[in-house]
């Protein structure tokens, strides 16, 4: 519903099918057409567009090896490296435990359900900063959580695996709202079938289940991808924020703001606008691709 | 107590095919969310309680406390509405007319959710800062823009920019314009349909989309933390002033600030899934489950 959509093609005597001459809009008696689109590209244009224009401008002002120069640096290559490696790991993980929770809120009727459906968007709701502090004190090595982690030698806060902790909270509603829909509208009677034609449980799951579900584990995934890519308030508080180690691309923007390093921060932030683009159009292929194979 | 249901067949699958797995799977789902979600909430609650109530609600009165939350509620106020207006626009002008770049509008409308929140107060920064384009000028003309209230309001509008537009398109494409024709047809003028027929379709999708927009808009930290300048008592948003306080070591502080913001959480998950539950029919299929 989101295309243009074509006029009616004209016939013409003869058989040939023209399609008419496509106009800029189409007829409708609804008025408020230039009220609205008005409104929408100002607003559009000073909020969103005039600022992101600055901001893909302003790299520009210390030349190419100015913009190569930051961002090979070893302290922003390594803030790179740690984001988008931490964000895809922790985008990962949300793929089987997104389904798992999916899965039980959906096939399952039990006490609290709604409750537990209900608090899946906590991460949506929840300020991240109070997240942040939230995780720190639960993983801290003082906390609960990070002092059984300690004993058995792991160390959770202020490691790379806090800032895991904490993507893979802020991401997990994605993953389990893009599955549920599916999961809820999923033709049971193809998997009676495949029980009735003899199929195990796992192979049901595997080959059945699974592929059905791909293209929305998929779309989930990366949904959680682009947010943990550029979470800020959730991750600095766990992270410890060592340089090289656990600090993460969008505390570097603001350090390079603090310094007056405009054209730095500037180029760091089209470097990460660049990359999670990149991401996302590679994992819209994989999934249009996976939805094809599903079709067939 | 654990059943097995099938949503549309008549007779319990897995009662009969899986006996262990169903208890296995609940369990570890519960694990799951009691560890990644229920625990951090507690520990918030715990944490600012932790001396005591005196020392709780002393922490609440304290006079930069106060301004944190009178600053939020400005904040909120001014972007919330008119992020409202312009989703209502958007989604007339996207789902009531056919033109072309109606695709491309749409992608940019979406645009905010795939920036990072650092990025989206970057931005304001480059424009107004100190050495933005319009720095100089600012300067000169004795006008605050960054590291004041109106750098806090542009960087939560441009984070919460696509909330309620994204709430009301899917709406509007379901409905249609069918009864909207039919008012025009019988004579009522435009703004008379909008008002009488339009509003009232989507009215709880509004407040779904307004709800959510809020929720963000009050609890943002990235994009409003680069354009504060973390001033006490003047730019100091509620979730800067628990970063501030965290960051003194002032635990009880910290925590109590954090509890209003997770309180206006829960308030927000609430108000969220009694929209969804008594008014389903009237929100965006996606947002039916």
């Amino acid at each position: 519903m989101t295309d243009f959509v074509a006029s009616p093609p004209v016939i013409r005597p003869g058989g040939t099918v023209r399609p008419r001459p496509r106009r800029w809009k189409e007829h409708s008696i609804l008025p408020g057409f230039g009220l609205s689109l008005g409104v929408t590209l100002i607003y559009l244009g000073l909020i969103v567009l005039l600022p992101l224009g600055v901001l893909a401008m302003r790299p520009w002002e210390i030349g190419l090896d100015g913009i190569v120069r930051t961002l090979t640096d070893a302290r922003v290559a390594a803030a790179l490296k740690i984001t988008f490696g931490i964000s895809f790991l922790a985008a990962l993980t949300n793929g089987p435990l997104g389904l798992l929770i999916a899965w039980t809120l959906t096939r399952y009727e039990f006490p609290g359900r709604r409750i537990m459906d209900a608090l899946v968007d906590l991460p949506f709701a929840l300020p991240t900063a109070v997240a942040g502090i939230a995780l720190t004190t639960l993983y801290a090595p003082t906390g609960p959580l990070g002092a059984l982690a300690a004993k058995i030698g792991i160390k959770t806060a202020y490691s790379p695996l806090g800032i895991f902790i904490a993507l893979v909270f802020i991401g997990l509603p994605f993953v389990v709202r893009s599955i549920q829909p599916v999961l809820q509208d999923l033709d049971r009677g193809v998997e009676e079938a495949a029980q009735t034609l003899g199929a195990t449980d796992l192979q049901r799951i595997a080959y059945v289940v699974i592929p059905a579900l791909g293209p929305a584990i998929l779309s989930g995934i990366s949904l959680a991808f682009a947010r943990a890519v550029g979470e800020y308030g959730s991750v600095i508080f766990i992270a410890g924020n060592m340089p090289m180690k656990t600090e993460i691309a969008p505390l570097l923007i603001v350090i390079k703001l603090e310094q007056y390093d405009y054209a730095g921060a500037a180029a760091i932030g089209v470097a990460m606008v660049a990359i999670s683009f990149g991401a996302l159009i590679g994992m819209n292929i994989l999934q249009m691709a996976l939805a094809r194979r599903g079709r067939t | 107590m654990i059943d097995a249901v099938a949503p549309g067949a008549s007779r319990p699958l897995f009662r009969i095919v899986l006996p262990g797995i169903a208890p296995l799977m609940l369990l570890a789902s519960a694990a799951a969310m009691a560890g990644l979600i229920l625990l951090p909430l507690g520990v918030v609650f715990q944490e600012a309680l932790a001396k005591g109530l005196m020392p709780y609600l002393a922490a609440l009165k304290e006079t930069d406390a106060i301004a944190a939350v009178k600053l939020t509620l400005l904040v909120a106020a001014i972007s919330v509405p008119l992020n409202a207006v312009f989703g209502v626009a958007a989604a007339w002008t996207i789902t009531k007319f056919e033109f072309r770049g109606k695709s491309v509008l749409l992608t940019l409308i979406d645009l905010p959710f795939s920036i990072s929140p650092v990025v989206s107060g970057l931005v304001w920064v480059l424009l107004f800062g100190a050495q933005g384009i319009f720095g100089t000028w600012l300067i000169d003309h004795d006008v605050k823009i960054i590291f004041a209230t109106p750098g806090l309001v542009l960087a939560t509008i441009l984070v919460t920019f696509p909330f309620v537009a994204r709430e009301l398109i899917p709406l509007m494409q379901e409905q249609g314009s069918d009864e909207e024709a039919a008012a025009l047809t019988l004579g009522a003028s435009g703004f008379t349909t909008f008002w009488r027929v339009t509003l009232p379709n989507i009215k709880w999708a509004l407040l779904y989309g307004v709800l959510l927009c809020n929720a963000r808009a009050m609890g943002e930290f990235g994009a409003v933390s680069v354009v504060s300048g973390h001033i006490r008592g003047l730019t100091n948003t509620l979730p800067l002033h628990v970063e501030v306080l965290y960051n003194d070591y002032d635990s009880v502080g910290a925590f109590a600030a954090a509890s209003i913001l997770a309180g206006l959480g829960i308030i927000t998950l609430v108000l969220k899934t009694v929209l969804e539950w008594r008014h389903s029919g009237e929100l965006s299929a996606s947002r039916k489950h």
